[in-house]
């Protein structure tokens, strides 16, 4: 009895799926999805190659240290970064008398301690660093109605991260004229920037890094826009998780240990077995 | 259980006999995982998935604790706390990786243990118990995997948790009012958030009630083995300790290679990039994907595309997914071959070598993949025959197909020859 409901429901199921599939292959060949600019000229991130790539990938101070003065100098002035505290700014080589003159350098939200006034006062190491704007009402004014996202996770919160934030930098480009072509109703709005490596092509922030020498690096390193792009990649590389070396310097060791210890489990459990007959594979496949 | 030629506890120290006289706990262990429990000689290496599921388990819970005594569940803060312990909280990353990556090792290491069910025939009788009680223990684990990916407050938690809720609306008449009531309001919020926490923090408890049913009832009959020939004689088994502890020992180490190999090289490649963005109910991902041991039971629901009569697609396809691992319950019944082991049943083995496996490969694509052709016509075509398969395919095999013959015991499966067959071919012979 059993078996007769059984091959009743598999039938409607399978029947059900399968007219599904009738109507949708219908439906597929005689009005096709027509092709997206999007989908014909979203471009996949360019190669990156940082230090910290790699089982045994580790910072490269120098460029974090860059990275961090175009956040500052540049993007700082839209984007928040308020997972990220100065005082964590000492795994990037900063002395902690550096740190503390760093940190002054940028203004925090404070409450006036004589009347209980919300005020500003420079910032000290144990403060996360401020949000350009008081609330998102007033980023999303400042900005054409679009929030600009928290930087502190942005290599982990896309696709290839580091190399994403790379190629978004040095990608704002004219619209391609075959675009335009193709897809005349495709053209990027007033008020938008074309870019290929963002998902839907345009996207709110202006080119942040226009000219060679936008920033003046305190180690004389020329600050080309590839530079600087690699460098604040490499930046937020280091926010999104400062751990990560010490995560793979941990692994190494972990692994070490477990396949020693996995080489001695094999040679105890061949002994063991040893005075059992193995099992031939008897049961002919 | 037992067979008559089970080894006794005989405890020598005082201690140890003091313990038995008043909590034969040792006792206990030493019958269940000890030289107590004779287990069939010829268990493959596939028979060790059920002592590392139950690692896992015991690994989720000691991660989970400890992750909870600084997790904090509240929608304003939730997503800042699981940054406080990758960064503040001593340790904190490894145990967050560690607990991500636990999950999915736990359903690799199932999905492993339950597909060797299906081809070893594990499910039938005297078996349907310890079944049942697996495919109970399989809701739970997905019931609590997906309560736990919630808690961080991610965009895709917080649109997983949407899209899984809103399946229950699709019920007629009681869907709306049900799922306000699961949600504790419209969307997921606070309240939501919340039992979530709550019940994730219980319901490894439960599946660990569930699991010591489970290894009850598994006690009972013995395990399975590969060639589905129960156990006769002495001969045919080994006792659990020191032979299959050694041999899931070195099981254990295998798996904590490729599970550490991802916690500390790989954390976030069984993830998903959108749960690092904080939860926002005004911007909507464009692809909603749940966890990757989810994606056959996704493609499923997706798969239903069209009315059937007065069944609207989208309860077509909730119907679909949740019978897709109902049937399970029914398949000691559906399949009523008396061979168990699929090595011995040449008919069955091709519908599973070359149906249910390339299946369950497809649904596991489509269901990660966005929802467009050519996916959506090749998770239609699965998801017909994983249905058919269970349910048609099964009953009819079981019927028709000319078992291969069976080996008379364990022992001849394993030497080659068995005295007691011997014996038993010469009383056929002098009849």
């Amino acid at each position: 009895m059993i078996r007769f409901i059984g091959i009743a429901a598999g039938a409607f199921f399978a029947l059900s799926v399968l007219w599904a599939f009738v109507t949708g292959a219908y439906s597929a060949a005689t009005e096709p999805a027509p092709e997206t600019a999007e989908h014909a000229f979203h471009k996949h991130p360019k190669e990156l190659h940082l230090a910290s790539d790699g089982p045994f990938g580790t910072w490269n101070l120098e460029q974090l240290q860059r990275g961090y003065q175009v956040y500052k100098e540049v993007c700082s002035a839209c984007h928040s970064l308020k997972f990220v505290a100065m005082r964590d700014l000492e795994q990037l080589g900063y002395s902690e008398a550096e740190v503390k003159a760093e940190a002054a350098s940028w203004t925090v939200p404070g409450i006036d301690p004589n009347t209980g006034e919300t005020t500003t006062r420079p910032g000290e190491p144990t403060d996360y660093f401020p949000s350009p704007y008081p609330n998102n009402v007033a980023a999303a004014a400042a900005n054409n109605n679009a929030i600009p996202p928290d930087l502190s996770l942005m290599t982990k919160a896309r696709h290839d991260g580091s190399a994403y934030v790379y190629s978004l930098l040095t990608g704002f480009q004219q619209q391609p004229t075959e675009l335009l072509k193709k897809f005349p109703s495709a053209k990027t709005p007033e008020g938008l920037h074309y870019n290929p490596y963002f998902a839907n092509l345009n996207l709110a922030m202006a080119p942040p890094l226009t000219m060679d020498g936008q920033v003046t690096y305190a180690d004389g390193t020329k600050a080309t826009i590839d530079q600087m792009a690699q460098d604040v990649s490499a930046f937020l590389t280091w926010t999104a998780e400062p751990t990560m070396p010490k995560r793979k310097q941990t692994g190494w060791p972990v692994l070490g240990f477990l396949l020693f210890a996995t080489i001695l489990a094999y040679m105890a459990k061949q002994q063991i077995w040893s005075n059992v007959k193995p099992a031939k594979n008897k049961q002919d496949d | 259980m037992s067979f008559p030629w089970a080894k006794h506890y005989a405890p020598k120290h005082p201690l140890t006999r003091f313990l038995d006289e008043k909590l034969p706990l040792p006792r206990l262990v030493y019958n269940a995982v000890g030289a107590g429990y004779p287990v069939p000689r010829n268990l493959n290496y596939m028979y060790n998935f059920g002592v590392l599921a139950g690692f896992c388990l015991l690994l989720q819970i000691v991660t989970g604790v400890i992750l909870a005594m600084h997790y904090a569940p509240n929608s304003l803060v939730a997503f800042g706390s699981t940054e406080h312990i990758m960064r503040d909280v001593n340790w904190g990353w490894m145990l967050r990786y560690g607990h991500a990556n636990g999950a999915s090792f736990f359903f690799v290491v199932v999905y492993l243990h339950i597909f060797r069910g299906f081809f070893y025939g594990s499910y039938k009788a005297p078996r349907e118990m310890i079944w049942l009680l697996g495919v109970v223990i399989f809701l739970l684990m997905m019931a609590t995997a997906f309560m736990g990916y919630v808690l961080p407050w991610g965009q895709m938690s917080y649109w997983g948790a949407k899209v899984i809720t809103g399946l229950f609306s699709a019920i007629p008449l009681v869907g709306e009012p049900l799922q306000v009531w699961l949600l504790g309001g419209y969307a997921p919020d606070n309240a939501a958030l919340n039992r979530f926490f709550s019940l994730h923090f219980l319901l490894p408890f439960v599946i660990a009630g569930v699991v010591i049913l489970h290894i009850w009832a598994l006690h009972i009959p013995g395990s399975t083995n590969p060639t589905g020939v129960e156990v006769k004689s002495e001969s045919d088994t080994v006792p659990f300790h020191p032979y299959y502890t050694a041999k899931d020992g070195f099981g254990l180490g295998v798996f904590l290679i490729c599970y550490c190999a991802f916690v500390f090289f790989l954390p976030n490649y069984l993830g998903h990039p959108d749960n690092y963005i904080e939860a926002n109910a005004l911007s909507t991902p464009a692809h909603i994907v749940p966890e990757w041991y989810f994606w056959p039971f996704y493609a499923i629901l997706r798969a239903f595309t069209a009315d059937i009569f007065f069944i609207p697609a989208k309860l077509m396809g909730v119907l679909a997914m949740f019978s897709a691992i109902l049937v399970w319950f029914f398949l000691p019944w559906l399949d009523n071959s008396p061979v168990r082991s699929g090595h011995y049943r040449p008919l069955f083995r091709k519908f599973f070598w070359f149906g249910l496996i390339p299946t369950m490969a497809v649904l596991f694509y489509c269901g990660g993949a966005a929802a467009e052709e050519p996916y959506v016509m090749l998770s239609q075509v699965a998801t017909a025959y994983y249905f058919l398969h269970f349910l048609v395919v099964l009953p009819i095999v079981s019927r028709i197909e000319k078992p291969k013959p069976l080996p008379f015991s364990i022992t001849e499966a394993v030497l080659g020859s068995d005295n007691k067959a011997v014996l038993s071919e010469n009383a056929k012979s002098a009849v």
